[in-house]
């Protein structure tokens, strides 16, 4: 076996898996806060996407810049999408969740496409793209720096949960409600903080994608099924489980891409999480960090 | 004159008519339903024959979705099962379509237990996940299995065939599909009225007081599983004669939301429901189309930009109707008819 074809693998599927990460860490704040599934997470992230590309290339502002406007368009755009659509669900079927947030997801996708079209738009390059050399293969520094930025802002997040008091209160909502009301948290306030970060991360993703494949269009809102196999691997309520379990799928979809692709003409390397995610689900169904539910009819 | 539902017995409670009235509408419905190729141009009835087909998909997934409380994001995927099964089936070994529809409608089934028999162990938004996780895995297979399916190419499907009759036509289609669109309907009303539909019920609305009431939880979900398979295995393979070629992009994840749209709008839970969402989703692109290109002298941009708004509208009106009404219209149809038939005495 050719070692450093397998190398190169697993360092494409770490830099995709840790995008992954982020984006699941986004659905899992979501799930945990509110038990609401976020079928429209790909959208947040494709939305941060063209939001970030417009300001780099049309107002032509600085990186920082453009992601910190970024940063507060997509937290404000998550708090609204709470207080609007998801609020007035609370305590209804899963179904309704499930399907507004596809609607939603409907209603993302459209509106970018009525304002940017459906071709494929080239990202400006915000990282150095000349490869160093770590061993003996060449790494893009775009990987170097985007895997850089997950563990940067995974680490803030967890100082954020961990230490503030908001992320205190976050963590005590999710671990039951009325605990939580009864000691003067706002649980309201929570999801629409949850929601809020939620997007931002997703942003992140977005832009990093962006920035990694040199260009976006519509299929960036597919990361948000991707992300499934992901939070269900490491558990739908665990941060932790998310990050695992997105470098997992990312190094599964890549090994998969390079080995058995070849053998059957492609494809494979899509569906290969999929399969994962049903495997899980047989075997072990909370995942790897996931919290046991057990309920037997 | 009547100022309330008062029934004082459990047939009357289980009646499909209220009234005599109510079976002579229908039966005047159903010769104006059956008389509408007459005067209908053609490509309306292209139209009408996808709302017929709309019909029994959603009519299926409401069966598992709305009446048993199983998402399933599979549709689309059953829906390519049914397609294919029957296409290989008449172009292989050229068996008529009376034969290719119910077998297609089988085979459907069998993969749709086959897919349900996690649902014992997982539920809720895992079983949603693992049906989207299914669609994708059979979306790949489809394209692979080129000896069967023609791959990526598709297949040509031959129209189906009746002695030397063919029903080739859009019209004579009409007939094919509004038959088996009645009788489909027929069945799931029925279907509800008896032990297997309220076991159904059941199981969506408390499935440990079915267990504990005697409700088999595994047959009645794996059947639940069948039967709902079963229709939008009947409705792929209708879409593949109306269609005449399909292939893997015949049948995309687009289309299970669509469906699950239909039975969301129309109402969950409601056979009239169903019909309602598939009449309006199904016309809902039509009628973008038509204001689109009325409009189009003075905003020509508009034209290019249909599907995106074809999604906005769908995504808005979904949105719309889980906050405004999550009964769908069929609960809003409901209780406008009741208000005007108790009118002025209702309490």
């Amino acid at each position: 076996m050719d070692i450093t074809f397998l190398l190169q693998l697993v360092i494409n599927g770490l830099v995709v898996g840790s995008i992954y990460a982020l984006v699941a860490t986004g659905f899992v704040i979501i799930y945990k806060a509110s038990s609401a599934l976020n079928l429209a997470q790909g959208e947040f992230l494709m939305v941060g996407a063209y939001i970030c590309l417009n300001l780099l290339s049309k107002y032509n502002l600085p990186f920082w810049q453009a992601i910190l406007i970024t940063f507060v368009f997509s937290a404000i755009l998550g708090m609204l999408i709470e207080r609007l659509i998801l609020r007035p669900l609370i305590g209804s079927h899963l179904i309704s969740v499930i399907m507004v947030t596809l609607g939603l997801s409907s209603i993302l996708k459209a509106l970018i496409q009525l304002a940017y079209g459906t071709d494929t738009i080239p990202f400006p390059e915000v990282f150095p793209s000349a490869p160093v050399q770590i061993g003996p293969i060449p790494v893009s520094q775009g990987y170097l720096y985007a895997i850089g930025c997950v563990t940067i802002l995974v680490t803030l997040l967890t100082m954020f949960f961990k230490y503030s008091k908001t992320g205190v209160a976050m963590r005590a909502t999710a671990s039951s409600q009325q605990v939580a009301l009864t000691m003067g948290i706002s649980v309201k306030k929570m999801f629409a903080i949850s929601w809020a970060i939620s997007a931002m991360v997703s942003a992140v993703g977005g832009v990093l994608l962006g920035t990694i494949r040199g260009g976006i269009d519509m299929s960036l809102s597919f990361m948000g099924l991707k992300v499934l196999p992901v939070v269900i691997l490491g558990g739908l309520d665990s941060i932790l489980g998310a990050i695992v379990g997105g470098v997992i799928i990312g190094i599964l979809e890549n090994l998969s891409g390079g080995y058995v692709d070849p053998l059957v003409g492609g494809g494979a390397k899509e569906v290969a999480p999929y399969i994962a995610l049903i495997l899980i689900l047989m075997l072990k169904p909370y995942g790897l960090f996931g919290k046991k539910k057990i309920e037997r009819v | 004159m009547r100022c309330g539902d008062f029934k004082t017995s459990y047939s009357a409670d289980m009646t499909i008519f209220e009234s005599n009235s109510a079976r002579v509408i229908l039966g005047i419905f159903l010769c104006l339903l059956f008389s509408l190729p007459l005067y209908t141009p053609g490509y309306l009835l292209d139209v009408l024959n996808r709302i017929g087909i709309a019909v029994i998909g959603a009519v299926g997934l409401n069966i598992l979705t709305g009446f048993t409380g199983q998402i399933s994001l599979g549709n689309a995927a059953f829906m390519a099962i049914g397609a294919f099964s029957c296409g290989y089936l008449g172009t292989r070994f050229g068996l008529p379509f009376y034969i290719c529809i119910p077998l297609a409608g089988l085979m459907t089934a069998f993969f749709g237990m086959f897919v349900g028999i996690p649902s014992l162990r997982i539920k809720g938004l895992y079983l949603a996940m693992a049906t989207l996780a299914a669609h994708f895995i059979v979306e790949f297979l489809i394209v692979k299995w080129e000896s069967v399916t023609g791959g990526v190419a598709g297949l040509s499907i031959p129209a189906p065939k009746l002695g030397s009759f063919a029903f080739d036509t859009d019209i004579r289609l009409f007939f094919l599909i509004f038959v088996i669109t009645v009788l489909a309907v027929l069945f799931a009303k029925n279907l509800f009225r008896t032990k297997v539909g309220k076991a159904f019920v059941a199981i969506r609305d408390q499935a440990i007081s079915a267990e504990v009431m005697g409700v088999n939880i595994l047959k009645y979900k794996l059947l639940s599983f069948g039967i709902s398979s079963f229709y939008v295995g009947v409705a792929g393979a209708l879409v593949a004669y109306q269609a005449k070629i399909i292939s893997p992009e015949t049948f995309p994840v687009t289309v299970a939301i669509d469906y699950l749209g239909m039975i969301i709008i129309g109402g969950l839970g409601s056979i009239l429901g169903s019909i309602y969402g598939a009449i309006f989703i199904t016309l809902l692109p039509e009628l973008l189309r038509l204001s689109t290109s009325a409009l189009a002298g003075s905003f020509p941009l508009l034209v290019a930009k249909l599907a995106a708004m074809k999604e906005l509208v769908f995504g808005l009106f979904i949105v719309i109707f889980i906050l405004f009404e999550p009964a769908g219209m069929a609960a809003r149809w409901h209780s406008i008819k009741n208000y005007w038939k108790l009118y002025p005495f209702s309490h």
